[in-house]
């Protein structure tokens, strides 16, 4: 039996989207609640004390925090179905570096592309697509970054393309045009039921995050 | 055929040390390469070519490369002397407490030890909260995970060293036995505990390190 599943998450979120992919993979039946963001509940702050950040998922009443804990945490618990990590020790270790790639380099550098103004913007914004065909050159021939099946890295890594639109708006400039490999790659994996059913709309996104400038009072 | 395992680290780098008494716990022979980071080795940008950073550990010539991947590398390859527990929910326990050590923890400690002495007390208080957060997990446990050297004790291991280092430095005392009594025993456990302790860098060479590096922020940092 999976047990109590809920996973406390903010639509827009690309972390939560992860879990959302990870879980529906897994076929696992969970409740969804979510987060007012950027106002924070008391549930929230139970939940997730010392970050005080979505998501969290919540199994039979225990909190995991931090997405890529609870995304290895959700493929050791329903392990026999789609694993995401592989067996192999060595890959293990490589679908983690690149896991945490996509953390330090797509995460901080996309968010710098509508944050950051003038000349450390644009250097954001070459460093951001300079970070994607990093990724284009792991990926190479292979269809998923998880080799023949959609795996880990490929989870914490296609959310980010539903805030493309917005970063491409706020930034004025294309990412599609310069990373074609990685719009293939995309492509394919929104093809996949768990991607397509879990990753939010690029519009809404948008809407979201044009709240979220506000809220931290970027022009 | 016998495996190769070979460790790039340089002689001060908390993070290599996690891998050292990985290694050592796990009976695990290995080569060690010191790295001088000014001058990076062909062979160290061979196998970190995105960020040339140690440690690295090299397994039969493939590279694992960031210091808490690398430790769960070992545990899954070499399974004996577990480090991590099997539970999942613990598991992941640990990966967050490791991931708050590096992340939160680390940030303060750093902070407080380049804070100018009238910025200290501000720069202080962020410090001792996470420090609190640290001292309720290790409440009634010896180490991290009970009665044995574990994956968080060896992620943590950096601290129970710089701590006694930053003191002596600044002249202040951080970790008290009275504010945080779990915390200065675990500390004592650790740096005494036979497999850890012949690993430590010379003090005296560490002191200096930090001192020079304290007194070239603090310089900077000078409004002029």
């Amino acid at each position: 039996m999976d047990g109590e599943v809920i996973l406390l998450d903010a639509y827009a979120s690309m972390f939560g989207m992860r879990l959302r992919i990870a879980l529906a993979e897994k076929g696992v039946k969970y409740e969804y609640r979510e987060e007012n963001l950027p106002k924070k509940s008391p549930f929230l702050f139970q939940m997730n004390p010392i970050h005080k950040k979505v998501p969290v998922l919540i199994h039979n009443g225990k909190p995991i925090c931090e997405s890529l804990i609870a995304l290895q945490y959700i493929d050791e618990v329903w392990h026999d179905k789609n694993p995401l990590l592989p067996s192999d020790p060595y890959k293990r270790a490589q679908a983690r570096l690149w896991a945490d790639f996509v953390d330090q380099k797509v995460h901080t550098l996309g968010r710098k592309t509508w944050s950051a103004k003038g000349e450390e913007q644009e250097a954001a914004k070459k460093e951001f697509i300079e970070a994607l065909k990093v990724l284009e050159g792991e990926l190479g021939e292979k269809p998923y970054f998880g080799g023949e099946e959609f795996g880990y890295v490929d989870v914490a890594l296609i959310p980010f393309y539903s805030w493309f639109h917005a970063y491409e708006t706020c930034g004025n400039f294309k990412i599609g045009t310069q990373c074609p490999k990685f719009v293939a790659w995309t492509k394919r994996s929104m093809q996949r039921e768990s991607v397509s059913k879990s990753l939010a709309d690029p519009e809404k996104v948008y809407d979201f995050f044009l709240i979220l400038k506000k809220h931290f009072g970027v022009e | 055929m016998a495996e190769e395992v070979k460790l790039f680290r340089t002689w001060s780098s908390g993070y290599a040390l996690r891998i050292v008494w990985a290694l050592k716990l796990k009976g695990i022979e290995y080569e060690t390469i010191f790295e001088d980071l000014t001058n990076k080795s062909p062979s160290l940008l061979q196998y970190n070519p995105i960020h040339g950073k140690v440690p690295v550990l090299v397994h039969d010539g493939k590279p694992v490369c960031e210091s808490l991947v690398i430790l769960e590398y070992v545990d899954e390859t070499w399974k004996h002397n577990p480090l991590l527990p099997q539970d999942p929910c613990e598991k992941s326990m640990a990966r967050f407490w490791a991931n708050f050590g590096d992340d939160k923890l680390m940030k303060s400690i750093s902070q407080l030890f380049i804070a100018r002495e009238k910025d200290q007390d501000v720069a202080a208080v962020e410090a001792l909260e996470n420090l609190k957060l640290v001292e309720e997990q290790l409440k009634g446990k010896k180490f991290f995970h009970g009665e044995t050297i574990g994956y968080l004790d060896l992620a943590f291991g950096w601290f129970a060293d710089f701590v006694s280092i930053l003191e002596e430095i600044m002249s202040l005392k951080l970790v008290d036995g009275e504010r945080f009594p779990h915390l200065s025993s675990w500390i004592q456990h650790f740096i005494d505990a036979p497999v850890i302790r012949d690993c430590w860098p010379p003090r005296d060479k560490m002191i200096i390190k930090f001192q020079v590096m304290r007194e070239k922020y603090l310089a900077a940092a000078t409004p002029k």
